[in-house]
């Protein structure tokens, strides 16, 4: 019986089904959705071409720019030479400062990812908390307290509550910045911004997750036993109920990266959420094809490792 | 009873008035069972009455406005909250009270427009999906999973940037992403209730396709429909206003709620007013509607009590 995703009794490397299945849907699915980026980019009305040489330009311009970037071809050829271009990490020029797109993200990814990561420090950690206490306490003033705080939290606008942070803590008190994320102190506005969503979602999840967890024959098999409350509910509920709630958590992540363009802009951020509504007011398209093709891809790469991550933890799913 | 034994003694077809009476109580039983599971949520209650509050609003808001929407006063521009300006005046000297009453009907407009829309196509192809399964269904669920692998936001912001911006380009965006949603939940009901045997029965009358999903199978799959339905309405208002507040939306003109809170982001220091009220009131908003749609879903589970 195969216990392990990949190495199966005996040493001989394994990879069981489930994994082999769950990464061949992924290549057709990012197959498709490439496909659909560009078509949908390409629906944009107007000409690029004239867009990029100017409204006063001569026909002869415009169609040495059609001729440079490819434009006369016919779609199917462009989307080929897109690709194959896109495969060596040439994601085209931007039509507005003709820096190539890829230095353009590189240059205001790390602003984003910073901002990601100050998010996903604190509020996974508070929501479990929220979730877990309200369960232990199902039914009582500290559950229906701890949910309330969870659906207020999942309610509130985040551009409002970044928004609000700014005119509390900094322009009435000023204890921190209104924006940039130079020191410490400008972290916690923005990271407050993009945390609160992830932790409403969790304290629910954690809290619907352990409550099924409760119910389950082995924790009465544990009560039963005479084991320690304390024990009971982290060794055994608590542990067990880690494993959905670590999916939900990986799916909030993939979330946040294009999820961060209403922080960036209420924090002026220049993060590539910025980038791309920036991008779309310019109509600079070939930054704005670049910036969709590369939040879906990481979402759906971000849901196959949580999915596998998933098959890794929970034995049930990937034993055919 | 006595009615059914009259009738019995006649001999004018007392089994159906029997059964019908029977069915009508039971459903009314049924009815009074699920509006007293309802009220003992309070939170939820609370979510309805909210709601209910601005219905009516968007309703009657526009008329009991105490000034006209886009009345500029420059004399008034960026003044607090007073006797004159409940909640005080923005950047033109317009009245934010009755921007925001008039920004009722438009916000609650597009957002459940959206969903309506969004939920009918979803509903429509679930059900085709479910149903016919085969290629129907590949098509459907592949259209889903493309369109689920782009986080809401950003499919709205994708959409909004070939069509432009403005209040209809933001209903279309908000649509599109529900479609999704509603698609694989309803194809999930029809799978369950496909296989009851109310549906075999029809079938086996002869019942036609379109009757057999629309008249019998459809019903079955209201709950699923219903629940969904009041989630989405948050995530529709709260993704219109961020569209709106990124600048992708209504126009300066128009007083939706997150466009103002967009415009009273540049006045932030001094007239924080601006940005207060819109945005608790959007919060109020979706906190109304996430509330009503736990409760309901709650009430509508057999295993809560």
């Amino acid at each position: 019986m195969i216990t392990t995703p990949f190495l199966a009794e005996g040493g001989k490397f394994y990879m069981s089904r489930y994994f082999v299945k769950r990464i061949l849907e992924t290549i057709p699915l990012m197959l498709v959705i490439s496909i659909f980026v560009f078509m949908f980019i390409h629906l944009i009305p107007g000409d690029p071409a004239r867009t990029i040489a100017g409204l006063d330009a001569e026909e002869s311009q415009v169609e040495a720019i059609r001729e440079e970037y490819g434009l006369n071809k016919p779609i199917v050829s462009q989307y080929v030479d897109y690709m194959v271009k896109l495969f060596k990490g040439d994601m085209g020029r931007s039509m507005k400062s003709n820096v190539p797109v890829s230095d353009l993200i590189a240059d205001r990814m790390p602003q984003t990812l910073k901002l990601v990561l100050a998010g996903i420090i604190w509020a996974p950690v508070l929501g479990i908390f929220i979730g877990v206490v309200s369960a232990i306490n199902h039914g009582k003033a500290l559950d229906h307290i701890c949910m309330l705080i969870a659906i207020m939290g999942l309610s509130a606008p985040g551009f409002w509550l970044g928004l609000m942070g700014i005119q509390i803590f900094s322009v009435e008190l000023g204890w921190l910045p209104s924006g940039g994320l130079d020191t410490w102190k400008g972290f916690v506005l923005p990271s407050f911004t993009m945390g609160c969503g992830i932790m409403a979602v969790l304290a629910r999840y954690s809290r619907s997750s352990m409550l099924e967890t409760l119910r389950e024959d082995y924790v009465r098999t544990a009560r039963a036993k005479g084991q320690k409350e304390s024990m009971v509910m982290f060794a055994h509920a608590f542990r067990n109920s880690l494993i959905q709630v670590v999916t939900i958590l990986g799916l909030q992540i993939g979330g946040l990266l294009s999820g961060s363009v209403l922080t960036e802009t209420v924090f002026s951020i220049p993060g590539i959420g910025r980038l791309l509504t920036d991008s779309i007011q310019f109509r600079d398209y070939a930054v704005t094809q670049g910036l969709l093709m590369m939040f879906a891809l990481q979402y759906v790469l971000i849901n196959l490792i949580v999915d596998l991550l998933y098959g890794v933890i929970n034995p049930k799913i990937r034993l055919d | 009873m006595s009615d059914i034994h009259e009738n019995a003694a006649n001999n004018t077809g007392f089994e159906s008035n029997y059964i019908d009476e029977n069915i009508k109580a039971d459903q009314t039983s049924k009815a009074k069972a699920f509006v007293k599971k309802f009220m003992k949520r309070k939170t939820a209650v609370l979510g309805l009455v909210i709601i209910i509050l601005l219905v009516i609003l968007a309703i009657v808001g526009p008329y009991l406005a105490p000034y006209d929407y886009n009345e500029y006063d420059y004399a008034n521009v960026l003044s607090g909250p007073s006797a004159e300006h409940w909640f005080g005046t923005d950047h033109y000297g317009r009245d934010i009270f009755s921007r925001m009453l008039v920004g009722t009907r438009l916000t609650l407009g597009v957002s459940l427009s959206a969903v309506v829309i969004g939920a009918a196509l979803g509903t429509v192809l679930g059900l085709l999906a479910g149903y016919y399964g085969g290629i129907v269904e590949m098509l459907v669920m592949r259209g889903s999973d493309v369109l689920f692998s782009f986080p809401d936001i950003l499919l709205a912001i994708a959409i909004v940037a070939i069509l432009g911006p403005g209040i209809i380009n933001v209903l279309i965006a908000v649509m599109v992403f529900t479609v999704p949603s509603f698609a694989r939940i309803m194809r999930s009901a029809t799978l369950a209730v496909k296989g009851s045997l109310y549906v075999e029965v029809a079938q086996s009358l002869g019942c036609k396709d379109g009757r057999l999903l629309f008249v019998h199978i459809f019903p079955g799959t209201i709950q699923s429909l219903i629940v969904n339905f009041t989630m989405r309405i948050g995530s529709a208002i709260m993704a219109a206003a961020s569209l709106s507040f990124l600048g992708f939306g209504a126009n300066v003109t128009e007083p939706e709620w997150g466009a103002m809170l967009s415009q009273g982001r540049n006045y932030i220091g001094i007239a924080s007013h601006m940005v207060y009220f819109p945005g608790l009131v959007i919060f109020v908003t979706v906190l109304a509607f996430n509330l009503f749609g736990d409760g309901l879903r709650d009430t509508l589970d057999p295993k809560i009590k």
